[in-house]
């Protein structure tokens, strides 16, 4: 690491305020930004810890019946507390990592890294979630822009997550066999509108919502309704755990277990 | 530079931080150069060549026997069935969880170095060092290498570090410490494996070996390491019979430089290799000719001994149907039809998986490996130091870093003594305390250096005796040792252990004409052959069809290791072996890019086993056939679970998509999801 300071705001607006100096970058649960100041990647000369504003934290309901996250809420509180709102959510974020990432990591730091092999993202884009920053509020298919790329503006917070509570959904997770990360990542959300199908870790653009399977399971929502639809294997991810074709046929297969599981 | 990891220069600095800060300060001019990865690639005429200076990557081509090629060739000609198998037995990355340390000191006053180092044999790097590389006499040289955590084989050899931090001690008049990195670790502790084989098995038309031949391309990295050229050849050669009855085998090897992180001996280091290719091609030869796997092992098994290898070595003594017996028996192979249909209805592939192996422990008769080249000789040391109030402090050459010696050498001790284990220390890995020995590797430790304890500790008793006789003014012949106690045999007069040792060293009442007084002994062991721990493995695996994903569900191991000492750590070894094992087999394997920069240069891309990527373990070690020439009749039992079961593991998997229709011969390991998917799509 090299050396940098570090302040604690206790407000959002203190926070905003803080991060003001060139090289300042925000500190959410460091799961990400500390490996990677521990490798000397970056070299931010101040880090603005999100950790001790009390109102980024927690889960609430709103009015339009959407489970609201706070932006610096860990994954383990979501995996306990949204369990009774929206299980498949609760239940991605209880495998995300292991408990020690659970208990650090949060649906904000998550969000704004984008790791195209996250969980989060999946499930944002499928819930046509909202993310509300500290300057704006961004529907989700406008959120997403690529690998590690994000509609966030320097400066800007991810404040909260606003996600519609669908009839029925569930994430299917193919974990890589040395990371755990999702080498593909599958989630599906059954709402009165329609299907979405959301897939993470598959391709190089990061998040993507499969429409071809969204517009066959929103006529039938049943694992046969895409029996024989291929995903695209172009511009999917090819390294040593899996070929873009590997990848695009894990699509399909959990794309099939998601509607199952979701359905049953 | 040779490879991406390849030292080329040291900052010392008074923090951890300012050292890494200067070390990015220096400037590297390097203009890169093509490199070779690929070891058939690397021997081709128009390669790059790693040594400028000795015109080839090939560092030797070894036949062995060399005399015994015509009759094989002949054997092939007119076999009635031939199986080929070309299979990789992938790179491996140690990986022990502490990485490793070193530190140098040294006192101007006396001239005197020392060096803390995390080594499995502190002797050796004190030759090695002390002679080749920086001219220190062992006098003044001493190493300590305390409790180190895990080696697995990669904390056997010298590394620059440890001579720096010893050179830079003496210049800079301080202590100087180094401690790795993990992802130094990566691409500078010795890898492990990496052989390419084409191995070949004749037999007659009722599935009897009647010869085998192997052509293997052995990857020794950018460097030969302390032991790298020993590993594809004697330790691997010479185990080609494994388990059978094969008439005629010729081992071609050729080990070859590329530029990647050198490799060297890894918890089995050439007996997993041998292992795997053999016991793969028996079960491709099965499968081709339509017989049970169990029943063509049987039908070759040797089954009468001493046996005389075709590759040089004599199998004292064991009973491989024995331990097949016992495997059918704990893994439950009758109930495995019932168990296959089970996972069909789930819509899983169930697999079995079988084989055999044997390994050369013990390491090793120093005559004979002197014979075959080697430049050590591969004895084991012990002193016995019985302290005036009869506890006891053994000093050895043998290293344990996880191994329990203190434990289990403690209890060959006691033993034979009859007095509590904890009257007894071991003490180790400090050159100023221990005799010269040889460390711990090749599960020699109890074989050879507990071997060296009991001879030892037989002087000890033979004195003590002695001094009994004395005290009790008996005749030597007539004293008795039980429990801790001398007596006169057919009398009630005895003394206590603590009585004689006592007089030992306030020899008052003492025959000090005759006897010496004290009681401190020092044996070195050399063995006469090596130990041939063998067993027998089952894996059953679930392949999931539609990902490729393969979870073991059951393993079961059945080993003769001879006399046990202390069953609950040879349980734990095994247990340990079997991670590494099942880690080969499903997760594990070094990547390099055509360039030489390491893409598995990490967790994230590197796959360890987790627990739970392993099922509960079946393992016995009730067969038992006592190695017929140390005294305690143990054979070793470090590495056999490393050894045996990732062909276990291949075979099961095999197993289970020939059984689900599809005609798989062989998938390279790491068995990964995107390999078995890949081979099922044909």
């Amino acid at each position: 690491m090299y050396a940098f300071e570090i302040e604690r705001p206790k407000s959002l607006a203190d926070a905003v305020a803080a991060i003001g100096a060139e090289e300042a970058q925000f500190l959410g649960g460091g799961q990400t930004l500390i490996p990677t100041l521990k490798q000397r990647l970056a070299a931010p000369s101040k880090l603005v810890s999100l950790s001790g504003i009390a109102e980024l934290k927690g889960l609430r309901m709103d009015d339009a019946g959407r489970v609201c996250i706070g932006g610096g809420t860990t994954h383990a509180t979501v995996a306990r507390e949204a369990a009774a709102h929206y299980p498949a959510l609760a239940a991605l974020a209880a495998h995300i990592g292991d408990p020690a990432v659970r208990n650090r990591g949060t649906i904000g730091g998550s969000l704004a890294n984008n790791d195209p092999s996250a969980c989060y993202p999946a499930a944002v884009l499928a819930s046509n979630a909202t993310i509300v920053t500290s300057n704006r509020e961004i529907a989700a298919d406008d959120y997403f822009e690529g690998m590690f790329t994000t509609a966030l503006e320097d400066g800007e917070i991810v404040t909260e997550v606003r996600f519609p509570i669908p009839q029925a959904a569930n994430y299917q997770k193919f974990a890589q066999p040395a990371s755990r990360f999702a080498l593909v990542g599958v989630f599906v959300a059954k709402y009165a509108d329609g299907v979405r199908v959301a897939i993470t870790g598959a391709s190089e653009q990061g998040v993507f919502r499969w429409s071809e399977a969204e517009a066959a399971l929103s006529k039938s929502f049943d694992a046969a309704a895409i029996k024989g639809l291929a995903a695209d294997a172009d511009g999917l991810i090819g390294d040593m755990h899996g070929t873009p074709a590997y990848r695009a046929h894990l699509i399909g297969v959990l794309t099939g277990r998601a509607v199952t599981a979701a359905a049953g | 530079m040779r490879h991406v990891g390849d030292p080329i220069a040291a900052v010392v600095a008074e923090t951890y931080e300012a050292a890494r800060d200067a070390a990015e300060a220096v400037v590297l001019d390097i203009d890169e150069l093509p490199a070779v990865i690929d070891m058939k690639k690397a021997v081709a005429p128009d390669a790059p060549l790693v040594h400028e200076d000795i015109g080839s990557n090939l560092c030797y081509d070894w036949g062995f026997v060399e005399e015994n090629k015509a009759a094989v060739d002949a054997a092939f000609e007119k076999a009635d069935h031939v199986t080929t198998l070309e299979l990789v037995n992938n790179r491996l990355i140690p990986n022990a969880m502490e990485p490793r340390v070193a530190v140098g000191d040294y006192a101007r006053a006396t001239g005197d170095h020392t060096l803390y180092t995390t080594s499995q044999n502190p002797h050796v790097i004190r030759l090695l060092m002390g002679a080749f590389v920086l001219g220190i006499p062992e006098h003044k040289l001493r190493v300590v290498a305390p409790d180190v955590g895990g080696g697995f084989g990669s904390k056997i050899f010298h590394y620059a570090e440890e001579a720096f931090v010893t050179f830079a001690a003496k210049a800079l008049n301080r202590p100087v410490k180094w401690t790795c990195q993990r992802s130094e670790s990566f691409v500078s502790d010795a890898h492990g494996r990496d052989h390419v084989t084409k191995i070949q098995l004749a037999l007659d038309k009722d599935g009897h070996f009647q010869a085998l031949r192997t052509e293997t391309y052995a990857n020794m990295g950018a460097y030969l390491s302390t032991f790298a050229p020993s590993v594809p050849t004697w330790l691997h050669g010479t185990l080609m019979a494994g388990n059978y009855r094969t008439p005629l085998i010729y081992v071609n090897v050729k080990a070859v430089f590329t530029n990647t992180v050198p490799v060297d001996a890894y918890r089995g280091a050439g007996r997993p290799e041998a292992t795997y290719q053999l016991e793969r091609v028996i079960d491709k030869a099965a499968r081709e000719m339509g017989i049970d796997p169990l029943e063509i092992r049987r039908k070759n098994f040797v089954t009468e001994f001493p046996y005389q290898t075709p590759v040089a070595v004599v199998y004292d003594t064991g009973d491989y149907n024995a331990t097949m017996d016992k495997l059918v028996e704990i893994a439950d192979l009758a109930g495995f039809e019932a168990r296959r249909a089970e996972s069909a209805k789930n819509g899983l592939l169930r697999g079995l998986g079988v084989n055999c192996y044997i390994e050369a422990c013990g390491i090793a008769p120093s005559h004979l490996v002197g014979q075959l080249g080697a430049r050590a000789g591969l004895y084991e040391s012990a002193t016995v130091r019985v302290n005036a109030t009869g506890s006891i402090s053994v000093m050895t050459g043998s290293h344990s870093h996880g191994q329990g010696h203190e434990t289990s050498f403690a209890q060959v001790v006691a033993d034979m003594i009859g007095i509590p284990e904890d009257m007894v220390e071991i003490v180790h890995g400090d050159t100023a305390n221990s005799p010269m020995g040889m460390g711990t590797y090749g599960s020699r430790s109890l074989a050879v250096g507990g071997s060296a304890m009991v001879k030892a500790t037989e002087k000890i008793i033979a004195k003590a005796r002695k001094i009994a006789a004395h005290l009790l003014e008996a005749s030597d012949a007539d004293i008795e040792l039980k429990d801790g106690k001398f007596s006169v045999a057919g009398t009630d007069k005895s003394v206590d252990w603590a009585g004689v040792t006592l007089a030992a060293y306030v020899p008052h009442n003492y025959p000090l004409e005759d006897l010496e007084p004290g009681l401190e002994e020092i044996s070195f062991y050399d063995p006469s052959n090596f130990t041939y721990p063998a067993g027998a493995y089952a894996c059953e695996v679930e392949v999931d069809p539609e990902t490729g994903r393969v979870r073991i569900d059951r393993f079961a191991a059945a080993d003769d290791f001879g006399n046990i000492v202390n069953p609950m750590i040879v349980t734990g070894q095994v247990h340990g072996g079997i991670g590494q094992g099942v880690g080969q087999a499903l997760l594990e394997g070094a990547v390099y890019d055509d360039n030489g920069q390491l893409l598995s240069g990490s967790y994230m891309d590197y796959a360890m086993p987790r627990a739970d990527d392993l099922p509960n373990y079946v393992v016995d070690h009730s067969c038992q056939t006592p190695c017929t020439h140390n005294p305690l009749g143990v054979k070793g039992c470090g590495e056999a679970g490393a050894i045996g079961s990732p062909p276990a593991v291949v075979n099961a998997v095999i197993d289970a998509l020939n059984r689900g229709g599809h005609k798989v011969a062989h998938i390279d390991m790491p068995l990964s999801p995107a390999r078995v998917w890949a081979a099922m799509q044909g």
